[in-house]
């Protein structure tokens, strides 16, 4: 679980963390704000962000007095990307799958394919 | 052509750890429930590509048990399970790679028909936890030969996502 997107999927594996995330994509917020949601301390609130932080999906405004979280909306778009290598790999195979069942004789023969 | 689902479409539910995959086929379900358990026909479409699979054990009934190896360049990946249903329309299986033999996934597919012989396949695979079912996809990235490769070809060649 070393490499950087294991450890970003690490991070959403857990349900308030996934919560916080999906508030993060409305607007950024304060640790107090994103508190005021859930039946936790403030601590652990801030427990959460730190795993999400160091997981690269979030960062936190250093200026700011507040330091309102703000989400790395890229970091989403390689998540994607990567779940999309997976998604081929199952089109991979079920392609392979297709031409199995091309050649079970029972089988309607497919419009604009030879046969 | 396919309309719908002609090409994989994959979703990873935010409730519950698992996998869901939709794909339509150009067969009956009757057809595809016969590549999924006729182990010659399986064998040959399980992959992953370059791969080449060796049934070991193979028994598509009710309670029945199954085993492959999957092997490339000397390496063999061991995965075992067993039919829970087989039934017209539906297959329930565990699904366990040897190399983490504490993993145990529960896959349900669910063959739809569309009519004119085509057929929508509702793949699902529920994992032990949000944390399996996520390294689990995020192996797909992997390129070395390592774990997270091992269990990316779990994935990949159990033909029941």
């Amino acid at each position: 679980m070393a490499d950087p997107l294991s450890k970003m999927f690490g991070a959403l594996s857990d349900p308030i963390r996934r919560d916080m995330v999906a508030r993060l994509t409305e607007a950024d917020a304060t640790v107090g704000q994103l508190a005021a949601s859930y039946d936790v301390s403030l601590q652990a609130v801030s427990k959460h962000l730190k795993v999400l932080e160091d997981a690269g999906l979030v960062t936190r405004s250093r200026e700011a007095q507040k330091r309102p979280v703000h989400l790395q909306a890229e970091v989403f778009d390689l998540m994607t990307k990567w779940i999309e290598r997976y998604r081929r790999q199952a089109e991979r195979r079920y392609q392979r799958l297709d031409a199995v069942l091309d050649e079970l004789t029972d089988r309607p023969q497919r419009k604009g394919e030879a046969s | 052509m396919n309309t719908g689902y002609a090409e994989a479409r994959i979703e990873a539910a935010q409730d519950v750890p698992v996998i869901r995959i939709t794909r339509d086929f150009h067969a009956t379900p009757a057809q595809l429930i016969k590549a999924h358990t006729d182990p010659e026909l399986f064998a040959r479409w399980v992959g992953p590509d370059g791969m080449r699979t060796r049934i070991l054990e193979w028994d598509a009934r009710n309670g029945g048990a199954w085993r492959y190896v999957a092997a490339r360049d000397g390496e063999e990946f061991a995965f075992r399970g067993c039919f829970h249903t087989v039934a017209d329309v539906r297959i329930v299986q565990t699904f366990t790679y040897e190399g983490m033999p504490d993993d145990v996934a529960l896959e349900t597919l669910r063959f739809e028909d569309l009519g004119d012989g085509r057929t929508r396949l509702h793949a699902q695979s529920l994992v032990d936890s949000f944390e399996a079912r996520d390294a689990w996809l995020a192996s797909g990235m992997e390129t070395g030969v390592n774990e997270g490769y091992g269990k990316l070809d779990a994935l990949a060649a159990s033909g029941e996502l």
